[in-house]
């Protein structure tokens, strides 16, 4: 192979389906490594602080798109106190120095800045996709900063992000010369935006495939755009409350008719049921539904609309749809591979209007379910069972039920046998989250036949430290471990050290775990780095304990070959 | 059938005591096991019913939905969308529940003698001093029962609820108004009824 020029060999290397790949053969030889290097295009990193944004850039200059991730994923759940990090300065900066080409920046539980959104605008001459996803620390003047001088912008995707508003100006600063837009995604901005600004940038975009609106956009303004994007195919509502006239909606119906190519709608913020109607015609050719932000739509409404929906792959929705409701969209849907069951209401001892019944009448009628995610107050093995044999293709799985360690509602069992017949049965199954009473069994359940699992997310579970050591020791495609609240300790901890190399992270909040666990564990390993983050305590004093050793309140482990971070916060011990 | 499915309910029924030894007292105040309708058990039903205001027992980070979707949940109970949490209370505004308009969080920890580990909760979920105590009876009969190596049974009766106040005196829960508890409140204990003994056995308001 060192004997072809190297644009065949690079050639070759494109046709190769990932960073995986590519990262393995450049460790063939040095021609390759040069050869891979210089021709990456796509960089993917899964931790920001796995490496230094400056190695990366001096690695791949001529890199296009980068993704990089901050946070562990429990910070969703405030678990992650404020200032932790996550940073994305130093990669836009180090970017801006070395690589001058890229095009795509993705980001996700990241700590953005309008200064480096800024920066980002007016340095990368042809940016053109910024998709950030649960990031915050950036206002609507970065977006300003983005829509001005990215004269190439064909994204900006903002999913679930915490942005500052500071008006609606910021959309009027796309320049009328821009006219690239694909995707527009501003459906987490909580102020008003203006519409006339809104309607004349959609004109100038024939490309616009995807547009997601947020909630201070009126319903006539929707209806005015849908007649200029008869090319649509992915569409957020704005505001669909019960304000207006019939006259409204008939104009929206027409809108919705000239939209032949829409396959995907979410948004309805604050939707009233009277409006759901017009909505019908659309169902039909819908692959794509997300409803679980519109707590005023009752069982009823949602299972009109979904009886239509005959197409259907992906249903977010809330629990507020019932047992009943799941029936119909398991004898409507055929064709579901993703379904979400979100909480209509965060107590936990009260109860759902969805159980188990529900997800067994799915999993009956829908045999290509692959993904789930589903908010319960109640489980039992048996449906556990019945849905592990009906739907061997789960690849994700997670189940949550509301009340921490609540055991099977029928036999009051833990639900270890639920729980380890579907990981016997999905033999594909990379992701699970598991919940309810569970004893060490499951875990020894999981590493025996989960042997595909990356992630795995543990609450509220297990006896002992045998819980983590079988998962630990069976689960070899495990990447990323997160648990909280569950009695695992130092032995646990340390019982295969070399396997925190081969994994992401783990993440392991209010368990058994002590300081001196920890610094033994990053004295075996300084590949890692291990972070005890116990948050500020006004007395500082240290929790009940057992046999006087101070218990760490969080802790992160992560592989890194950039040593311990400079940036972390003074609640921040990395050992 | 009910008394032979009640025996049954009871062998399986997961519990503090020993193998073998009869647990007369009542069941803690959760349903727990009880699917909606079945209430052969009258005691069960009753206890059901005050576990309502129980409900708002709250975990940190729990359950896990993300705050961007709790807080636009905040935004659709208020009658105008338009209205948003200030950015630097983020973390606490998502904490509170819908209803509650969200005036900032009062999170102090929660100790219980011989449970593993501490809980979290927020002061201002509560009214006063019954509802602070159902949901403690909530959370830690329920969360640790099945985790603690605790031999004894468990009767609410025998708990008193402590707190550590400003100037770090161990102080009996409810002898002065709910605010000024509220106020001076830097964390709670629940401490087994004979240690709790010369602070004055009943801690109810």
């Amino acid at each position: 192979m060192t004997y072809f020029p190297e644009e065949v060999v690079e050639h070759i290397f494109s046709f190769l389906p990932g960073q995986h790949d590519r990262n393995t053969v450049s460790l063939v030889c040095k021609v390759w490594y040069e050869i891979e290097r210089l021709s990456r295009r796509t960089v993917f990193v899964g931790n920001c602080y796995a490496v230094r944004p400056e190695r990366v850039v001096l690695r791949f200059p001529n890199m296009r798109a980068l993704t990089v991730k901050g946070k562990p994923h429990f910070a969703d759940f405030n678990l992650v106190p404020p200032d932790w990090g996550g940073y994305a300065a130093p990669w836009i900066e180090a970017a801006a120095r070395g690589c001058v080409g890229l095009e795509e920046l993705r980001m996700k539980r990241m700590v953005v800045t309008d200064e480096s959104l800024e920066l980002l605008a007016k340095t990368f001459p042809r940016f053109r996709a910024l998709i950030l996803i649960s990031c915050e620390g950036f206002s609507t003047d970065g977006l300003a900063a983005i829509a001005s001088h990215c004269k190439l912008l064909r994204e900006l995707d903002l999913q679930e992000n915490e942005v500052e508003d500071r008006g609606p100006r910021w959309l009027s600063c796309f320049p009328d010369s821009c006219t690239s837009l694909v995707s527009l995604n501003f459906a987490c901005i909580k102020g008003e935006v203006n519409a006339g600004s809104l309607e004349r940038l959609v004109a100038r975009s024939p490309n616009l495939r995807s547009l997601r609106l947020n909630r201070s956009v009126p319903v006539d303004t929707l209806s005015k755009i849908l007649m200029r994007t008869p090319n649509l195919e992915d569409l957020g509502t704005g505001n669909l409350a019960d304000d207006f006239q019939t006259e409204s909606y008939i104009r929206l119906a027409l809108a919705f008719d000239k939209c032949k190519m829409l396959r995907s709608l979410s948004g309805f913020w604050d939707a009233s049921p009277f409006c759901l109607p017009f909505i019908y015609p659309v169902c039909a050719q819908l692959t794509g539904l997300n409803l679980s932000y519109a707590p005023t739509l009752d069982s009823s409404d949602l299972t009109k609309m979904i009886s239509h929906c005959v197409k259907l792959q992906r249903l977010w929705v809330l629990d507020c749809i019932a047992d009943k409701g799941l029936q119909v969209v398991a004898s409507s849907c055929k064709d579901l591979q993703e379904l979400r069951v979100f909480p209509s209401d965060f107590y936990i001892a009260g109860y759902s209007p969805v159980t188990e019944e529900g997800l067994v009448a799915i999993s009956l009628g829908c045999q290509k379910l692959s993904s789930l995610l589903y908010f319960c107050h109640q489980m039992t093995n048996a449906a556990l069972i019945t849905i592990a044999k009906n739907c061997p293709n789960f690849t994700r799985f997670r189940l949550c039920i509301l009340e921490p360690g609540k055991p099977d509602a029928m036999t009051n069992q833990p639900l270890d046998e639920g729980f380890g017949a579907i990981v016997r049965e999905c033999k594909g199954l990379r992701r699970l989250s598991i919940s309810g009473l569970l004893t060490d069994k499951v875990f020894m359940y999981i590493g025996t036949y989960a042997k595909e699992l990356e992630m795995l997310s543990i609450a509220f579970a297990g006896d002992s430290d045998a819980g983590m050591m079988h998962v630990m020791k069976g689960c070899k495609n495990l990447r990323k471990l997160e648990i909280r609240d569950s009695p695992f300790g130092d032995a646990a901890l340390l019982e295969n050290v070399a396997k925190y190399e081969t994994m992401r992270s783990l993440w392991m909040s209010s368990c058994n775990v002590t300081e001196k666990g920890c610094q033994v564990l990053a004295s075996k390993m300084p590949m890692l780095n291990v972070e005890v983050i116990n948050e500020l305590d006004e007395n500082n004093e240290m929790d009940e304990n057992h046999g006087g050793l101070p218990k760490v309140d969080k802790l992160y482990v992560y592989r890194t070959t950039a040593g311990g971070r400079d940036d972390a916060p003074n609640f921040v011990k990395i050992l | 059938m009910a008394s032979a499915a009640l025996e049954n309910l009871k062998a399986t029924e997961l519990r503090l005591g020993l193998p073998g030894v009869e647990d007369d007292s009542p069941a803690p105040a959760t349903p727990r096991g009880s699917k909606r309708g079945i209430a052969d058990n009258k005691e069960e039903e009753a206890k059901t019913v005050t576990a309502a205001p129980a409900a708002k027992a709250q975990v940190v980070g729990w359950p896990p939905v993300r705050s961007y979707r709790k807080s636009c949940f905040q935004q659709q109970s208020k009658s105008k969308p338009a209205a948003e949490a200030p950015a630097p209370e983020k973390e606490e505004a998502a904490e509170a529940p819908p209803p509650v308009a969200g005036s900032g969080s009062l999170y102090v920890k929660v100790s219980m003698d011989g449970a593993p580990y501490l809980r979290k909760i927020d002061l201002k979920m509560y009214k006063g001093y019954r509802e602070l105590r159902e949901a403690l009876e909530a959370m830690f009969l329920s969360c640790f029962s099945s985790g603690s190596g605790d031999a004894a049974a468990v009767n609410p009766a025998d708990f008193a609820v402590t707190y550590e106040d400003k100037d770090g005196d161990l102080m009996l829960v409810g002898d002065v108004p709910f605010q000024m508890f509220m106020s001076t409140c830097k964390r709670l204990r629940i401490m087994k009824g004979s240690e709790a003994r010369g602070l004055g056995s009943s801690s109810k308001e």
